[in-house]
């Protein structure tokens, strides 16, 4: 079946999160291995580390023409300053995911499919906090199908430093199979931070 | 590992890298820029790869500096190039007229952000499209390139290098951030299915040789700096042999000639895309970034049932005077979107010259012409109020 439909996601945090490096890898996916169309447009400020940055990825079977996400349908949140600015922008019926340590989010905000995972803390503890966008880009890939998981993980190694391409793996299926276990309902997901 | 100079096959990249991935594969082997955002990256893939190629990469003190630089090298016989953005594209100005002036082949990118200053750097903006035309003094004809996606930054900045050697001028190509920094499929074809222009070489004994004494085309033989021919460079107005001819007479030969070989070959240099023109009622006329959203906004106008069509320019200089001047008799309105106060707008009235309305959808930058802007514009002019 051929999906016409446009699939957009926002990928949000701050610069050093490794944010933009993460749409990249999933629109090379789409691109290079699932043979759809992409875009990958980035909003930054002027300053590389620590500003609030995002990254837009649009993909379709067809050729895309407008490549803003104005309504995303899934929005990934890396800092608390990035759900507070994006949430709203969420599609009703959009999923929302987010890193359990680093953001706090609003009752108000729970009316949507939500998923979360510490996905710095899992970076941390495989070696390095550089990963956590690969992590989350694992745990992606199990609770929203946008790409296939094998392509996904060909980009992730295409884009990784050689050196690194073993840890960024891992990293992967960390994610990956915490997001399938909390699929099955094999565990609980720790509790999320309210704000309220 | 030899590296290779044409990346040939399939890639997600953005428009900064594919610009540099097209400079190769034209033939580029000199950079020197200063870095600015949103153009880094082109700076940033030339260092990496330009050196893997045998090829030279500077980062010079500033961006006056810079377009001196590959004035140079081209007389040393090596294809160059530059980008900047906004504030650095001001700088290169005057030596932009030094390379018309001295017929210097070459190639400029400016990844166009939101100005006047140094306004919104990470953001888009189309608003240096006069600049482009008029910003080094004089009078003189340029030649400016619009990419819309990061595939046209590379095939176009190949195009720019062919007609900037064969028309012996800087050509500019006006991207924009979005363009620029935006990742989709780049396609990069074998290197023997890239068509490359060199700059014509004299065909005369080196006694014989005059270096802008031109073909009947207008078009001068160029001979590179340690060729072993008599060269003479100058800024200052020049006779056949380049020496300074210091009157109005030597002014008017040099300058028409300059003039009559891009507007004498202008229907070969002009590019552009034409959609639903037959049967078209509004108009809509567009160019890089926007031009996406304006497509969107025809294709969507044409589901219900509005007749709009679309001229895309890939060449915005020289402006598609004639092709404008044959659509506009049979439409009812033309609507121009482009991000800045209304630059290009003006050029089409002009050449629409009265047979129908024009207006303008348009931002200051900072953010792309939404689609359902110019639907709306489409809608209203279908109705007849504009």
């Amino acid at each position: 079946m051929t999906d016409k439909r446009e699939r957009h996601i926002l990928i949000t945090g701050f610069g050093g999160q490794g944010i933009v490096m993460a749409g990249d890898i999933l629109g090379k996916a789409a691109t290079l291995y699932d043979h759809k169309h992409a875009t990958m447009t980035q909003n930054y400020g002027p300053e590389s580390r620590g500003g609030a940055c995002s990254s837009q990825v649009i993909i379709s079977s067809e050729e895309i023409l407008f490549p803003c996400v104005e309504e995303p349908e899934i929005l990934i949140c890396m800092s608390q300053e990035a759900y507070m600015k994006n949430v709203k922008s969420l599609r009703p019926e959009g999923t929302l995911i987010w890193d359990t340590d680093l953001v706090h989010t609003r009752k108000a905000d729970m009316h949507h499919k939500t998923f979360h995972i510490p996905a710095t803390r899992f970076a941390e503890q495989l070696g390095t906090k550089m990963m956590a966008n690969i992590v989350m880009l694992g745990f992606l890939s199990a609770v929203e199908h946008l790409v296939h998981a094998e392509t996904l993980k060909k980009a992730v190694l295409d884009s990784v430093p050689v050196a690194t391409k073993e840890n960024n793996i891992h990293a992967f299926n960390t994610g990956r199979e915490y997001g399938t276990s909390i699929i099955k309902g094999l565990v609980k997901p720790e509790p999320g931070k309210h704000q309220d | 590992m030899v590296a290779k100079e044409v990346l040939t096959g399939t890639h997600f990249m953005n428009g900064d890298e594919a610009c540099c991935e097209g400079a190769l594969s034209a033939g580029c082997r000199f950079f020197a820029g200063y870095p600015i955002t949103p153009a880094t990256e082109i700076a940033e893939s030339m260092s990496r790869r330009l050196p893997q190629l045998g090829g030279i990469f500077i980062q010079m003190e500033d961006e006056i500096a810079s377009m001196a630089a590959i004035l140079g090298a081209s007389w040393g016989g090596v294809k160059s190039m530059t980008s900047t953005s906004g504030p650095g594209f001001s700088l290169m100005m005057e030596n932009i007229g030094l390379g018309i002036c001295t017929e210097t082949p070459c190639v400029v990118c400016n990844v166009q952000r939101a100005g006047p200053s140094t306004g919104l750097p990470t953001s888009v903006g189309q608003g240096d499209v006069m600049q482009a035309r008029w910003g080094s003094h004089g009078h003189y004809e340029i030649i400016v390139l619009a990419p819309a996606s990061p595939q046209q930054m590379f095939d176009m900045t190949i195009r720019a290098f062919n007609l900037s050697e064969y028309y012996r001028l800087p050509v500019l190509i006006l991207a924009d951030e979005v363009v620029g920094h935006m990742n989709e499929r780049v396609i990069i074809p074998r290197e023997d299915e890239i068509e490359i222009i060199n700059r014509r070489k004299p065909s005369v004994a080196r006694e014989d040789y005059l270096p802008y004494e031109a073909d009947t085309d207008g078009i001068a033989p160029m001979a590179n700096c340690g060729d072993g021919y008599r060269i003479h460079v100058t800024g200052l107005t020049h006779d056949d042999r380049g020496y300074p001819a210091m009157n109005a007479a030597a002014q008017e030969q040099m300058i028409a000639r300059l003039v009559d070989k891009i507007r004498n070959n202008r229907e070969k240099i002009i590019s552009t895309k034409n959609l639903y023109l037959d049967d078209a009622e509004i108009v809509v006329v567009s160019y890089g970034i926007s031009a996406r959203s304006a497509m969107q906004a025809v294709r969507n106008a044409r589901d219900e049932g509005i007749k709009a069509g679309l001229i895309v320019l890939e060449t915005i200089w020289p402006f598609p005077e004639e092709l404008i001047r044959s659509v506009a008799p049979g439409a009812k309105a033309m609507i121009m979107a482009e991000i800045n106060g209304g630059q290009l707008v003006l050029e089409l009235e002009r050449c629409a010259c009265g047979a129908c309305p024009v207006s303008l959808v348009s931002n200051f930058g900072g953010a792309i012409i939404h689609p359902n802007l110019i639907l709306n514009a489409i809608s209203k002019a279908a109705k007849g109020s504009i």
